[in-house]
């Protein structure tokens, strides 16, 4: 079971309460994780990752296990931690302001 | 009794004023989508129940709801808008050509005969449409075939802001660009053709009356009279007889002729409403007075409306979706700032009354009248 934790916004889209758990079929990667995310709430489509190129949007950020996995290719395999379910995998609005 | 739907779109969500017919004390839902960007939401004019919002954020991109009720309730629905085929190029700012890319959607007008069909005018410059309720969008591409190449981005970005659909000819649609134009097409959006003769743009283009490139800021039209088009300009009021073949220019007597919204008084077909701003590089009211303007007369002669409105300090600006008019008598208008006011005037424009003061910057404002 895959924990994902969505910014407050994307929650409010998806009508989410708090984390999200998924089953994840095959690998545990990025590209996987939102497969799943994306099947199981099609409102979420598009606001992370571009619909037809799939790239990350710019402002968006993926954080896991303490690390910055952003610039990680999609298929690259997530941290052990992930793929059990100990840690979740946060997506996150990167910081803007001034 | 009858009333009235303000549907208004902020920097920061959606508000939905309601009034009855007299439009003296007034009901406020909102935020719908708080944080988000809500560029337009408007109501369908064949249900008046439904109702779509373009909702987007720099974060997380473009979404698009529909409310069944009224505005009560939402749900997202499509969200992709892919240019058909191989894009091209439009002009950079810098001369360059530079791939389209969607960025955002400005403006939804949806059909005036099917609830479930819906336009929608996007950033980088494009139509697209939905016959099912927004599920799923498509362009009609030829549009971007007049002269696309050439179009250049105004500092606001280039989007296609304004559309407009003929209630006597259901294949006619004119639309504007900014900074490309008006055009228009006559079946359906097959083919489309540039409407900017008389337009003179000597401080924007180096052609000053070029075929595409002038910076519309918005069009409106009576809807009993849709061969009669009226612009606000960049620089300029300007008004069409021959349904966009020509424009004349109709400034006349405003203290500048520099604005963004333009309407139509719904029961007077020559009676218009704009806002004149000091210019292009100070975006408030001259002399720190937000004053709505009235031409009775189709344009040329212009009257001040001052009384409800700020007199003194106020450097604001109204946006170009944000004037709205009612089809109750007398005609009610309505003006969004990007103070966060909203001001309503239930005589058609003698006096005035802010509905709410202190929302986020005002982006868009449409006005249903409801049974």
């Amino acid at each position: 079971m895959i924990r994902v934790v969505l910014p407050a916004h994307l929650r409010t889209l998806a009508g989410i309460g708090g984390e999200v758990t998924l089953d994840v079929g095959g690998q545990v990667t990025q590209r996987s994780v939102l497969d799943a995310l994306e099947a199981r709430y099609p409102m979420l489509r598009g606001t992370i990752r571009d619909q037809v190129t799939q790239q990350r949007r710019a402002f968006v950020r993926v954080f896991a296990c303490e690390q910055d996995l952003s610039h990680e290719p999609p298929d690259a395999p997530l941290p052990d931690a992930v793929a059990t379910g100990a840690e979740p995998l946060l997506i996150v609005g990167a910081m803007a302001g001034g | 009794m009858s009333g009235v739907r303000v549907s208004v779109g902020t920097r920061k969500g959606a508000f939905v004023l309601t009034s009855d017919g007299k439009r003296e004390r007034w009901d406020v839902n909102g935020p719908h989508f708080g944080g988000w960007e809500i560029y337009h939401l408007k109501g369908s004019p064949a249900d008046p129940n439904r109702l779509y919002a373009s909702q987007s954020s720099g974060w997380f991109g473009q979404v698009i709801q529909r409310s069944n009720d009224g505005g009560k309730t939402w749900e997202p629905v499509g969200n992709q808008f892919v240019y058909d085929g191989v894009p091209g190029t439009h002009q950079w700012y810098d001369g360059t050509p530079r791939p389209w890319e969607f960025k955002r959607v400005w403006h939804l007008e949806p059909s005036l005969t099917d609830p479930d069909t819906v336009y929608a005018g996007v950033e980088d410059a494009a139509l697209f449409r939905t016959i099912d309720g927004g599920q799923k969008w498509q362009e009609l591409p030829s549009l971007r075939d007049i002269k696309g190449h050439l179009w250049q981005p105004g500092a606001g970005g280039m989007c296609l802001h304004t559309i407009m659909l003929d209630p006597g000819n259901p294949k006619r649609i004119f639309i504007a660009i900014s900074a490309a134009g008006v055009f228009g097409t006559d079946d359906a959006g097959k083919t489309w053709r540039p409407m900017n003769r008389g337009l003179k743009s000597q401080y924007e283009l180096p052609d000053p009356d070029a075929e595409v490139g002038h910076c519309v800021h918005r069009i409106a039209m009576h809807p009993s009279r849709p061969g009669v088009l009226f612009m606000q300009k960049h620089w300029d009021v300007m008004r069409t007889d021959d349904a966009g073949e020509s424009w004349q220019e109709v400034s006349g007597n405003l203290p500048t002729d520099f604005g963004f919204p333009i309407d139509v008084h719904a029961h007077e077909p020559d009676t218009i409403y704009v806002v004149p701003i000091k210019s292009d590089s100070e975006h408030y009211p001259p002399d720190g007075k937000l004053r709505v303007y009235r031409s009775r007369t189709g344009g040329h002669e212009w009257e001040a409306l001052t009384k409800g409105l700020p007199q003194s300090h106020c450097y604001l600006n109204v946006l170009r979706d944000a004037m709205a008019v009612d089809a109750l008598d007398p005609c009610g208008v309505y003006v969004g700032t990007t103070g966060g006011q909203v001001y309503a005037s239930a005589d058609a424009g003698n006096t005035w009354a802010p509905i709410v003061r202190d929302l986020p910057a005002v982006l868009s404002v449409e006005v249903q009248t409801l049974p």
